[in-house]
């Protein structure tokens, strides 16, 4: 369920890094507590983000959440199929829902990040 | 369409766009008194039509008939409880009806000359005498048009003080029990968000505040009670902690219901708050009629209050607009002054123990819900409640069927749904707020409701997950018509 190559924040947000690029997207858990996702809104590509801080928000039917940014550094690259079909990030968050692409500045931020064993020690899914 | 060969009350209605036929009038105009002038001359051609496309024509006997059978579909707090929570749904007295409508009120213009409008300047007065004793605040102003207007004057005041001393400041803290508007507020006024978790028992975490409260939080953002129904039982200690910091204390008054008449923000060191005169004075909303938000402060924001303020001159009220150091204006013209009317006819008309006692009332019926409830949903705060309990709906979703669902099935039961899935921090809230207008009788029937929906849940879960039943319309899909919104209608031969 949740990739061992993935890193994982306490906001449920994952992240995987190849070669400085790290993409980004929400937890299965964030996305089954959320319920059915209608809308996402995302950063332009080209802006900065900064790790723990917004990135942009989900909505679902019950209500907005804010995504907080796994890393820090700029955006390369935005999901654009997520504003024409939000479902899919109920259907597959670890996959073909990714948010962003996020050219890392500080690639040592990873280590404050928890691995997919302890994430799911963290969610209560161990 | 829905085609009926003739229309049943408890049928639903078709769209109007569907009964036209070409060449319905519903009117008849008078002759023409003036010159004639050429539409398309006048305006240009390209801004004249002859045609509105699929607008419809219907006589006025099916225009009429198509409203009032639209009007008998709403469920209206005249017609049972409403316990919408945090939105003290209570009933509104015929009285404040009776006393908006007097001519001399109802007719007033907002242009009438200060010396023929004697009679709202004192209505005005009055209240704001009213609401200040009410609050134990020093100063306050009636023209904020509903409670998020309200939460945005007031930290506008805030800004607007602390500019004065020479630094905005920079963020705002919001914990994470207070009312859903608060961070938007704080956004729309230019100030950065910084959430507070809560403790175990669901009240403001002291440690947490004290780590956060630095030279950059320009204000903590509380609602007490908290949209938990629990009292903040620090408060005191919590304003203390931000005055000496530099910072403000503002209060979210939507769940004032719990307070008036007991106690005071004023005393427990508020410096902003506003009050939702729709919720806790009985003037109609939800869709009933226009809000009002009042912003109460201490004496140090008055020079900031938006103009125009109330002056006696002598024996005579007049606005007074010369204030330099003001916000400006946060509003046309006065305030909504019909529901300024009706708040002030409210509280005439209890008085101060009246005042007092429906608060007590409210409070009793909130716990009575909660102890007969409590053996059939889990409670995540047990903390007391004072307005409002909220539960949570852990027991049912471990059967499939969360409280959504249970609200849906209420609306079977002849209730309208309690609030659903807030406050975030409790896991599929259900959160009830009764008010004191409700009898025992109709408690219990709630009562019953519920535990009998609970029941359900445990023999035909599938039954409650498909609820409502008994209605017009069987569960809309809620979630295609925020993905995929038809916003406009389109005739069945060009879909």
């Amino acid at each position: 369920m949740y990739p061992d190559n993935y890193r994982y924040t306490k906001e449920h947000e994952w992240v995987l890094v190849e070669e400085g690029i790290g993409t980004v997207g929400i937890t299965h858990h964030a996305q089954n507590e959320l319920g059915d996702i209608v809308y996402v809104d995302l950063p332009q590509i080209g802006s900065a983000v900064l790790q723990g801080k917004t990135l942009g928000s989900v909505e679902s039917v019950k209500a907005v959440s804010d995504i907080y940014s796994p890393v820090s550094g700029e955006v390369t690259a935005v999901n654009e199929t997520l504003s024409s079909e939000p479902e899919k990030l109920n259907e597959d968050p670890h996959g073909v829902a990714w948010l962003v692409k996020v050219k890392l500045s500080a690639p040592g931020e990873l280590s404050q990040l928890m691995s997919a064993a302890d994430y799911q020690t963290y969610i209560g899914a161990a | 369409m829905i085609k009926k060969v003739r229309s049943h009350i408890n049928r639903d209605e078709g769209l109007l766009f569907e009964r036209s036929s070409p060449g319905k009038r519903a009117y008849q105009l008078p002759e023409l008194d003036v010159p004639l002038v050429d539409a398309a001359a006048a305006l240009g051609k390209e801004n004249v039509r002859e045609q509105i496309e699929h607008f419809p024509e219907v006589s006025e006997v099916e225009a009429i008939r198509h409203f009032t059978r639209l009007s008998t579909h709403n469920y209206a707090i005249d017609l049972g409880l409403y316990p919408l929570g945090s939105c003290t749904m209570k009933y509104n007295p015929r009285i404040n009806e009776q006393v908006a409508r007097t001519e001399g009120l109802a007719w007033a213009h907002p242009y009438q000359p200060e010396p023929l409008a004697q009679g709202c300047l004192e209505v005005l007065q009055s209240l704001e005498s009213a609401l200040l004793e009410i609050t134990g605040m020093d100063a306050v102003t009636l023209q904020p048009s509903a409670g998020a207007h309200g939460e945005w004057t007031g930290i506008m005041l805030v800004r607007a003080l602390l500019t004065s001393r020479g630094n905005p400041r920079k963020r705002i803290l919001v914990p994470d029990s207070a009312h859903g508007t608060n961070p938007a507020t704080a956004a729309m006024a230019g100030y950065g968000v910084e959430g507070i978790a809560s403790n175990e028992r669901g009240m403001i975490d002291l440690a947490a505040l004290e780590r956060a409260a630095n030279d950059e939080i320009a204000a903590l953002m509380v609602t007490n009670p908290s949209t938990l129904g629990i009292f903040e039982e620090n408060i005191v200690k919590a304003t203390e902690i931000m005055h000496s910091r530099g910072g403000m204390v503002y209060m979210d008054g939507a769940n004032m219901n719990a307070l008036v008449g007991v106690t005071r923000p004023g005393d427990f060191g508020i410096d902003v708050m506003h009050l939702n005169l729709h919720k806790t004075f009985s003037t109609p909303h939800g869709g009933g009629g226009p809000g009002a938000g009042p912003v109460a402060v201490k004496k140090i924001f008055e020079p900031f209050l938006p103009v125009p303020r109330l002056k006696r001159i002598g024996e005579a009220l007049a606005f007074d607009y010369d204030r330099p150091q003001s916000i400006g204006k946060v509003r046309a013209y006065y305030g909504n002054f019909g529901v300024l009317v009706r708040a002030l006819a409210y509280i005439m008309a209890h008085g101060g123990p009246g005042l007092r006692n429906a608060t007590l009332d409210a409070i009793l019926n909130a716990n009575y819900i909660r102890k007969q409830l409590q053996p059939y949903f889990d409670m995540p705060y047990t903390s007391p409640s004072m307005h409002e309990c909220v539960f949570s709906d852990d027991r049912q979703a471990k059967l499939g069927v969360r409280t959504g669902d249970i609200a849906k099935r209420l609306i079977d039961y002849g209730f309208h749904p309690y609030t659903v899935s807030f406050p975030l921090i409790v896991h599929g809230a259900l959160m009830i707020e009764p008010t004191e207008t409700e009898s025992k009788d109709e408690l219990d029937l709630f009562v019953d409701a519920l535990i009998s929906i609970a029941k359900e849940v445990e023999t035909d879960p599938e039954m409650v997950r498909k609820a409502p039943h008994l209605t017009r319309t069987s569960r809309v899909d809620e979630v295609t018509a925020a993905r995929k919104p038809v916003l406009r209608w389109v005739a069945a031969d060009e879909r």
